[in-house]
């Protein structure tokens, strides 16, 4: 089985789910299509179903609305899989951190649902591509 | 035990499989070119299989259990089935059934046939908008491609893989006359609308409908349905070299073969990558009001026999 875990970390299907974000990590996910960073070099791609991803794109902090959302998306996706948090609103709910309407950053909602979920964490507001391919590939690396 | 081998390895799963992978990274890669990017790996196309058996399988609580995951087996198995005859009838021309050219392309409606099934089976609301479009889809364009089949037949007097091949060796290939290359065209289109490729990708709809009617496959189901397609992309350009192109002959006839095969893919690529897509109504009028009316004037030129 060795040989097809190898075949998981050479094609990872990106599903890309927006938890309450003010869209700017979402235009900044697209910029990773383009000729300058074409992600499908390392075999990733964005697909429109939970069904078929590998790793959950998560931008935003994440509303009271937001989570039941989240968790649904969540369980939807066939195990294994990787939870890349994109931007600080994902990782630390950023300068909505005490709102009223926030529920809380998504690593702690995750690990409430499913203790082993593997996470990875790229800060930035937005980040910058170089840093979201480089987050992914060390989150392969830790898998 | 030798038809075992026909259709496990060659011509069948393994050979096909192999070149039907390789050609669908030939799609990828090419397309990032002309999108001016740099396109995945070669092993690309064996990666995705592997890691889609590595995933765990989820079969929604709605669907038939066990029709779920043998629907996508029984697209896989006609389709290797389809390619094997192919392959079978190129090795010895005289080995098909009469009707075999007939058989050869409802065995790749399979496919399309258990992917319907299994969008209706799962219960998911956008599965069942691409299930309708779907089925639309596989009436619209069958009747241009049935018209075509039954012409050339007509034209070289015999219903077999075997006799088409003959005729055109004897005679040149049926591409160098008017009704060959009207023909070439709509055959062109139709193969593209049966692969389900981008102007004509309306049951899956990345953009519309998430995945459509792929939505909840997974895992090993998924893994089923991509190779399945991957050889039906192989076995329709090479069913597309036997009809017009005069088939595979040995020796330097295997290299002209490939160099056919590579020219099919960049045509097919090239539609792929210049159109949007279309919307089932324009879809329909378009295969039953110009490709079927290009398929019947066709007709009448190789009656003709300009």
């Amino acid at each position: 089985m060795d040989i097809l875990k190898k075949s998981f970390k050479k094609s990872i299907w990106v599903f890309h789910l927006s938890t309450a974000a003010c869209n700017n990590c979402d235009i900044e996910v697209l910029e990773l299509l383009t000729p300058r960073y074409d992600i499908e070099r390392f075999g990733m791609k964005l697909v429109g179903s939970p069904r078929h991803a590998d790793a959950l794109l998560v931008c935003g902090a994440v509303s009271a609305h937001a989570k039941p959302r989240l968790l649904e998306v969540y369980r939807q996706t066939p195990k294994p899989c990787l939870v890349v948090l994109f931007g600080s609103c994902a990782c630390s709910s950023g300068i909505f951190r005490d709102s009223y309407s926030i529920v809380g950053p998504v690593d702690k909602i995750l690990k409430k649902e499913d203790p082993d979920v593997k996470i990875v964490y790229i800060p930035g507001c937005p980040p910058k591509p170089e840093a979201m391919i480089e987050g992914i590939v060390m989150g392969l690396g830790a898998l | 035990m030798k038809l075992v081998i026909y259709y496990l390895i060659y011509p069948g799963f393994v050979f096909a499989s192999i070149i039907g992978l390789l050609s669908t990274w030939f799609d990828r890669k090419l397309s990032a070119r002309i999108q001016w990017r740099q396109g995945p790996p070669w092993y690309q196309s064996f990666a995705d299989i592997g890691k889609l058996l590595y995933k765990e399988v989820i079969i929604p609580k709605e669907a038939n259990r066990s029709g779920f995951i043998v629907a996508p087996l029984f697209g896989l198995a006609a389709a290797t089935l389809a390619v094997t005859i192919q392959g079978v009838s190129t090795i010895n021309p005289t080995a098909g059934f009469i009707g075999d050219i007939i058989v050869v392309w409802y065995l790749f409606a399979i496919p399309a046939i258990s992917l319907i099934y299994i969008g209706s089976t799962s219960g998911n609301p956008l599965s069942s908008v691409g299930v309708s479009r779907e089925i639309k889809l596989l009436l619209s364009y069958d009747l241009p491609m049935v018209i075509l089949i039954v012409m050339i037949a007509s034209k070289v007097g015999g219903f077999t893989i075997g006799s088409i091949t003959e005729w055109q060796r004897i005679n040149g290939s049926i591409i160098g006359h008017w009704y060959g290359v009207i023909g070439f065209i709509i055959a062109i289109f139709c193969i593209q609308a049966k692969l389900g490729r981008v102007p004509f990708d309306l049951a899956e709809a990345e953009t519309e409908l998430g995945s459509g009617i792929l939505m909840e496959m997974s895992g090993a189901v998924l893994a089923a349905y991509v190779l399945s397609q991957a050889i039906a992309l192989f076995g329709l350009s090479y069913f597309l070299i036997i009809l017009f192109w005069g088939g595979v002959s040995g020796g330097i006839g295997i290299l002209w073969a490939i160099l056919k095969y590579l020219l099919i893919m960049v045509l097919l690529i090239l539609l792929k990558n210049t159109n949007p897509r279309l919307r089932i109504d324009h879809a329909m009028k378009f295969f039953w009001g110009w490709m079927t009316g290009g398929a019947i004037i066709a007709g009448i030129l190789a009656y003709l026999g300009v």
